[in-house]
């Protein structure tokens, strides 16, 4: 075997790169994004609301409606703008939420982003792309088109973030939703009906059906936590029982001026162990995938489900009229109702999008009365207008009041991870470890009061 | 016709960095480039939006500093035992066996072994998340043999869930390694074997004087690649667990992709990446530095 010959090049190799690292140091990673300070504003004169005159438009369009009902209606309600105006071409991209979150980052920092996107409301997706300067304020349009009159306040604020983007729930508008979502209780009647109980009435209602259901051999409640965060619904709606709602507010929008060490929120991760302990929860939830518990739930494994009423659809597919869905009961039958709950994705325009009137059009276009219609038909839960519409007896009706009841009493209370950019991991890892034993309640809440105050601090 | 020739023909003339331009540029661009901007990135305070504002080496202190970081490196270190040792020792036993057996259909056996490395690694993740699931084909099974006790969530759980994803690697690479190294062992001459056997070696004795040496290039490859795809394990965490229960199963690349996609910590995310390829460089460097010692 002939050896190779070898010649020291290391280190005329190393000098290369070293060099070529210097010229790299040239600029700044980030410097050819735009400067965040040039918000683009559109003045409500120069909106023009007439889709038919703007020409030969190709819109590009980013969704996350991969699931059945959000599928249909949104291929439906694109087939009639198509329709309607032939002059705007669609180009719909449709990922599941996940495949969206990633890849909407690395778009909209190109040259050619999309010009509708469907943005999680969160500080890590829509907050960061507001602070870069990466979405159109929607004010002017929500003005020409009347969303803030159909929309109710409670709703938008979910989309409004301070033109630096740091605060969440108040200042401009920056997209804008079609559905409406609650996190409530889920049920199975039949199974209710054979172990002689009433849909619960009151909280303590609730854990003595769980509890009687136990004795009976049933699973209490579905649950499967394997994505880390199913729990934060659960733990939500258990919160929402202990801890008034404006505190909930405070600490779930980031702002200063409330902590986690309270003995309410004590109380609530109190509760959810004590859960745990006495085996409400499905076996081995920690291992079990989120789409694999509500999917046994729709099997009929489990009394009850705690989960939010994106699963309608589904689920009525599968249990049909033994399924039941309710606010979770609060501590009196006549109490005013608190859920965690929001919106859809809402649908924002880009910065950079050269048609931003088509834009505006087309959202308006999904979220206009009609489409409010074709939601419901599709069997989605339309945000606005939800008492205007008529749907037959059953699960569906069910969802219908209970987000009619929650927005009408103002008991929406937002999701906990949108408090900060870091909230979502920390929350989720957090409510894993209290699940399995692994933290005290006290423990669990430190470690949210730390990144909570970290950002509230830093954030002014 | 003079010849115009610096040197005596054979040597090395400057001539040749010009052949070599197209490849470089190709590797440049592709490779040497994007290293470049990672480093660079790596030493900046980037949300991947707006402009970053330079950070020194506060990146790679955080990670040192971070227990949470210095943990999901120590998962990669555990994942290799999985990705790399136990598919050696197994594929070096599988190996000698169908090599030496001379077994009939020894085509079908070598492909059936190899069929994980067919599969997408995301489809292998789904897959063995249906069998860790607590009703999973996993439980079923415990529970039929009677071992109800050690049903579990497996991928909820503390102490297994580690494991249990790097069983999904053991799985994934064994074929590899065995394919490999049956390979490597049909290019022993029989003659060495014949040698060894009229010496008065038994198979086992066989197998450590003759087969193992002869293999150790085989073994070099095979180690090398898998080290490299236990250190680098991102989709199979990012399907089954998504680094839980708590932090238990994080591992270094999902972290780079989670803090740059996830979290908006471009440069953070960025030093993460770097040192992970100093390791694996390092790691490969040596293994292969030890494999050629041994020959010569």
């Amino acid at each position: 075997m002939i050896a190779p010959k070898r010649q020291p090049r290391g280190s005329r190799t190393l000098v290369l790169l070293a060099a070529g690292a210097l010229a790299l140091a040239g600029c700044a990673p980030g410097s050819s994004a735009p400067p965040p300070a040039a918000t683009p504003q559109a003045s409500a004169s120069a909106v023009r609301t007439d889709p038919a005159s703007l020409g030969e438009v190709t819109l590009n369009v980013w969704d996350q409606e991969v699931r059945g009902g959000q599928a249909a209606q949104m291929e439906q309600l694109n087939t009639a703008f198509q329709a309607k105006y032939p002059n705007i071409k669609l180009k719909r991209t449709s990922r599941s939420f996940d495949d969206l979150n990633t890849t909407l980052r690395l778009a909209l920092s190109g040259n050619e982003p999309p010009d509708v996107v469907e943005a999680n409301n969160g500080r890590s997706s829509m907050g960061a792309f507001v602070k870069a300067g990466q979405l159109l304020a929607l004010d002017p349009y929500a003005e020409a088109y009347g969303w803030k009159s159909r929309y109710p306040d409670s709703v938008l604020r979910y989309s409004r973030y301070s033109a630096d983007g740091k605060l969440f729930g108040e200042g401009n508008l920056y997209g804008l939703p079609q559905v409406g979502e609650v996190v409530g209780l889920f049920y199975n009647k039949s199974k209710l009906t054979k172990l002689g109980l009433e849909p619960p009435k009151t909280w303590a209602d609730f854990e003595a059906a769980l509890a009687k259901a136990k004795a009976g051999g049933e699973v209490p409640m579905q649950f499967g936590n394997l994505d880390k965060w199913p729990a934060v619904h659960v733990f939500g709606t258990v919160q929402g029982r202990n801890v008034p709602a404006e505190q909930i507010g405070t600490l779930a929008f980031g702002r200063k001026g409330a902590s986690w060490n309270t003995p309410e929120n004590t109380r609530a991760a109190e509760q959810l162990v004590t859960w745990v302990n006495d085996g409400y929860f499905a076996k081995g939830f920690n291992g079990q995938g989120y789409d694999a518990a509500w999917q046994a739930f729709g099997k009929g494994q489990g009394v009850f489900l705690i989960a939010g009423t994106w699963l309608l659809a589904d689920l009525e597919k599968a249990l049909g009229d033994d399924l039941g869905f309710m606010l979770p009961p609060g501590a009196t039958a006549d109490a005013a109702p608190v859920a965690t709950g929001g919106t859809g994705l809402p649908f924002a325009i880009t910065a950079k999008s050269p048609h931003p009137d088509a834009a505006a059009a087309y959202i308006d276009f999904i979220t206009n009365a009609d489409a409010m219609k074709v939601l419901t038909e599709t069997g989605n839960l339309p945000v606005a207008d939800t008492g205007a519409q008529t749907v037959k007896e059953g699960p569906q009706q069910d969802v219908f009041t209970a987000f009619g009841t929650a927005t009408e009493k103002n008991g929406l209370v937002p999701y906990l991870d949108y408090a900060t950019p870091t909230f979502a991991d920390t929350l989720g890892a957090a409510l894993q470890d209290l699940l399995a034993g692994k933290a005290k309640p006290q423990e669990f809440l430190d470690t949210l009061e730390k990144d909570y105050k970290t950002f509230a601090e830093s954030n002014g | 016709m003079a010849r115009i020739m610096a040197g005596p023909p054979g040597e090395p003339r400057r001539v040749a960095y010009l052949y070599l331009l197209p490849a470089f540029v190709v590797y440049a661009a592709f490779l040497l480039y994007p290293i470049g901007r990672a480093v660079q990135i790596s030493l900046y305070d980037w949300d991947g939006l707006s402009l970053g504002t330079w950070a020194g080496l506060d990146n790679y202190l955080a990670i040192v500093a971070d227990e949470g970081l210095r943990a999901s490196f120590v998962h990669a270190l555990v994942l290799m035992v999985f990705y790399a040792g136990v598919p050696l020792v197994i594929g070096l036993g599988l190996a000698a066996i169908l090599n030496h057996a001379k077994v009939r259909g020894l085509g079908f056996f070598r492909t059936v072994v190899f069929l994980p490395q067919v599969i997408a690694m995301v489809v292998v993740a789904v897959a063995w998340r249906r069998v860790y699931a607590p009703d999973g084909s996993l439980n079923g099974l415990l529970g039929a043999l009677g071992l109800d006790s050690l049903t579990r969530g497996w991928l909820g759980d503390y102490t297994f869930a580690l494991p249990a994803v790097g069983v999904v690697g053991t799985w994934f690479e064994t074929g590899l390694v065995t394919v490999l190294l049956l390979a490597g062992m049909s290019r022993i001459p029989l003659e060495l074997y014949e040698a060894a056997r009229l010496d008065g070696a038994g198979p086992l004795r066989e197998f450590f004087a003759v087969t193992l040496p002869s293999v150790r290039g085989e073994i070099a490859v095979a180690l090398t690649l898998t080290v490299i795809a236990a250190l680098r394990t991102f989709d199979l965490v990012y399907v089954t667990t998504r680094g839980g229960p708590g932090e238990s199963t994080s591992v270094p690349s999902y972290e780079v992709y989670h803090r740059a996609f996830g979290l908006g910590q471009v440069g953070s995310a960025a030093a993460i990446g770097v040192t992970l390829t100093v390791i694996i460089f390092v790691i490969s460097f040596a293994i292969n530095r030890f494999a050629d010692r041994r020959i010569s």
